[in-house]
């Protein structure tokens, strides 16, 4: 068990980042930590794939010194996929950061309890 | 005419091309670019899928003709185009049944980005619903996510801000695990198309090894899509997002974003997961309790609102339960309901908005039940409107919740001992439910003003709504009447999915 743990130490502290994230994202009621729990949680999400990438004593996916065996070389594919996900995760971070500065804006306030208690009494006093 | 196979790919680039062009135009013309685009989107889709369906097979389309693993692929039967083509129809008419509240609550200088973002839902819808490729899935799940919040956002005041906060953080939520779930899928099988990962995982179906992780991928992928469309305990956003936005995004939320997810989820069932694992797999198990759940919160919330866009986004939660009860039900006639389900709810729910958001401008913008108090006499084609899609939420005879209903009711005596009785006591309970929450609405509209004098608005001053609520409901009696050769079409559709 603590060998196999061992072994897929990497896969084991990406789970826990994502745990962490995923739970930050859920539960936290700051509106920053929020953002923060869900940058890690995609981070948690990167660090397994790259993981998966990488295989010791082989190199980067470009041909060098003439080496055409694929055996010399890493899987390319995950890098690809890291890559396609950080450009998802940072613009949505980037959409959420602005959301925070306005609700901050509007309501002087980070705490999402706070801000859903005063958009209630805005709604109870509409028609 | 094998040309015709590559509308899909031209729909996707023609309404990216016309997302960034919309940008540079005035509001007016990027309007008009947007209504045309997904009409054409439509009428191509309807191509597409007259070819498919007399073919009867379905098609891998290489994109750039590179093979496996180097290109990526679309792929579509029967299935595909025929949602495809719905979700660019409703796109249509919502955006036109909408454009009195767009014209009168848009700012002016931000009005051509609603058109933006309207494409952009247009090309991740059609993408989600045609790739077959899981990673090119997550990536259009996202860009949905995105634009389907600036919809929301284009209004700005504070509770569309915070709407906006908690549907990103539940969709964020759903996209995290999503993202994990097929990370691990891949770690598994070394593979994203799905033809492949579904070979795979017969194989290690099969031979019962890696049984936990796969279970575990699967779970992750398909509790992710569940979270993002709004299956209970996570539909709470709904009703605050909703209730805020304009009757146009609402409606395309409601009626089109979460049920692309759906689709999608029923086309990783059949093209990744394979229906022989999924349905051994207890993960739809899970599907089904939740859908029964979300059955009955729905119901109960909608009844317990006193705001008509607040009750109107409980209900979708509650038909949302019904897509998942019928995946989780049976591969056969429990995804023929679910699929039929999608349609239904498409072409009902941003009627009932454009009709709410009617009778809502006719009461000088009031929300609450007492404010609307003789609405229906003084908004006559919204009051129709809203009346006639309530009774085929309810599920009356000759409308599509009829159908949908029935099939749910077909599939459940044709399933398990221990799912048909839960089943059957949510369609009983639910449709009280709905009859209930939709007759105090309509009883109230039809209930003369306690002030007397009203101010009618006659249809020529909301041509487009006329226009639009006629269709949706034409349509609807269209396929509650004609509902056998279509059902029959859809389960054709299934077979070669």
């Amino acid at each position: 068990m603590l060998t196999a743990l061992w072994n897929n130490r990497i896969e084991v502290v990406a789970v826990i980042l994502f745990a962490v994230g995923f739970s930050t994202l859920l539960l936290h009621r700051n509106l920053l930590k929020k953002v923060i729990g869900l940058n890690i949680m995609d981070t948690a999400a990167y660090l397994f794939l790259t993981s998966l990438g990488y295989i010791r004593d082989r190199l980067s996916p470009i041909i060098t010194d003439g080496a055409t065996d694929p055996e010399a070389y890493v899987n390319p594919l995950p890098a690809g996929l890291v890559l396609t996900g950080i450009v998802v995760s940072v613009s949505v971070t980037a959409v959420m950061l602005g959301l925070t500065l306005r609700l901050y804006k509007r309501y002087h306030t980070l705490n999402l309890d706070e801000i859903y208690r005063m958009t209630h009494e805005e709604q109870e006093a509409e028609r | 005419m094998s040309f015709f196979l590559n509308f899909p790919l031209f729909i996707i680039i023609l309404s990216l091309m016309t997302a960034v062009t919309s940008s540079l135009l005035k509001e007016k013309a990027a309007r008009v670019l947007t209504l045309a685009l997904a009409a054409v989107a439509a009428v191509l889709n309807l191509l597409t899928l007259a070819y498919t369906a007399a073919e009867g097979k379905s098609f891998t389309y290489l994109m750039g003709h590179y093979p496996h693993p180097w290109g990526n692929e679309l792929k579509f039967g029967i299935l595909e185009p025929l949602f495809a083509a719905a979700f660019a129809a409703v796109l249509f008419l919502s955006v036109l049944g909408g454009k009195k509240q767009l014209d009168q609550k848009l700012e002016h200088s931000k009005g051509r980005f609603y058109y933006v973002l309207c494409d952009l839902v247009l090309v991740s819808l059609t993408a989600l619903v045609y790739t077959n490729d899981i990673f090119t899935g997550y990536v259009f799940i996202e860009i949905c996510t995105l634009s389907s919040c600036g919809l929301l956002l284009i209004r700005q005041n504070g509770r569309t801000i915070l709407a906006s906060v908690r549907y990103m953080m539940f969709s964020l939520i759903g996209s995290g695990l999503f993202l994990f779930g097929v990370i691990f899928l891949y770690s598994l099988t070394g593979h994203l198309l799905l033809p492949n990962l579904k070979e795979s995982i017969a194989v290690l179906n099969a031979s019962g090894e890696r049984r936990l992780p796969l279970l575990a991928a699967v779970s992750l992928i398909t509790i992710g899509i569940s979270v993002k469309s709004g299956l209970a305990p996570f539909h709470l956003w709904m009703a605050d997002t909703y209730g805020a936005a304009l009757p146009s995004s609402s409606g395309i939320l409601s009626g089109l974003v979460s049920k692309g997810y759906a689709f999608f989820l029923i086309k990783l069932v059949f093209d990744a997961f394979g229906p022989a694992f999924f349905y051994t797999s207890g993960v739809q198990n899970i599907l089904f309790a939740f859908g029964v759940l979300g059955i009955l919160l729905g119901s109960v919330g909608a009844l317990r609102e006193n705001n008509i866009f607040r009750m109107n986004a409980y209900s979708s939660a509650a038909q949302i339960g019904y897509i998942y009860m019928g995946i989780g039900l049976s591969a056969t006639m429990g995804i023929e309901a679910a699929l039929f389900q999608i349609l239904t709810h498409a072409l009902t729910k941003p009627a009932i908005f454009l009709a709410s958001a009617g009778l809502s401008d006719s009461a000088g913008g009031a929300k609450k039940f007492h404010n609307l108090q003789g609405t229906g006499f003084m908004n006559p084609f919204a009051g129709v409107s809203f009346s006639f899609e309530a009774f085929s939420m309810i599920g009356l005879p000759f409308t599509m919740g009829f159908i949908s209903k029935y099939l749910f009711g077909m599939a459940a005596f044709d399933s398990t001992h221990n799912k048909m009785i839960p089943t059957l006591i949510a369609l009983a309970l639910s449709t009280i439910l709905n009859t209930l929450y939709f007759a105090r609405t309509i009883l109230r509209i039809y209930n003369t003003p306690e002030n007397g004098g009203t101010v009618r608005v006659p249809i020529r001053q909301q041509k487009n709504f006329f226009i639009a609520g006629s269709l949706f409901a034409l349509a609807n009696l269209f396929f509650g009447i004609f509902a056998r050769p279509f059902i029959a079409f859809l389960a054709d559709g299934l077979r070669i999915f």
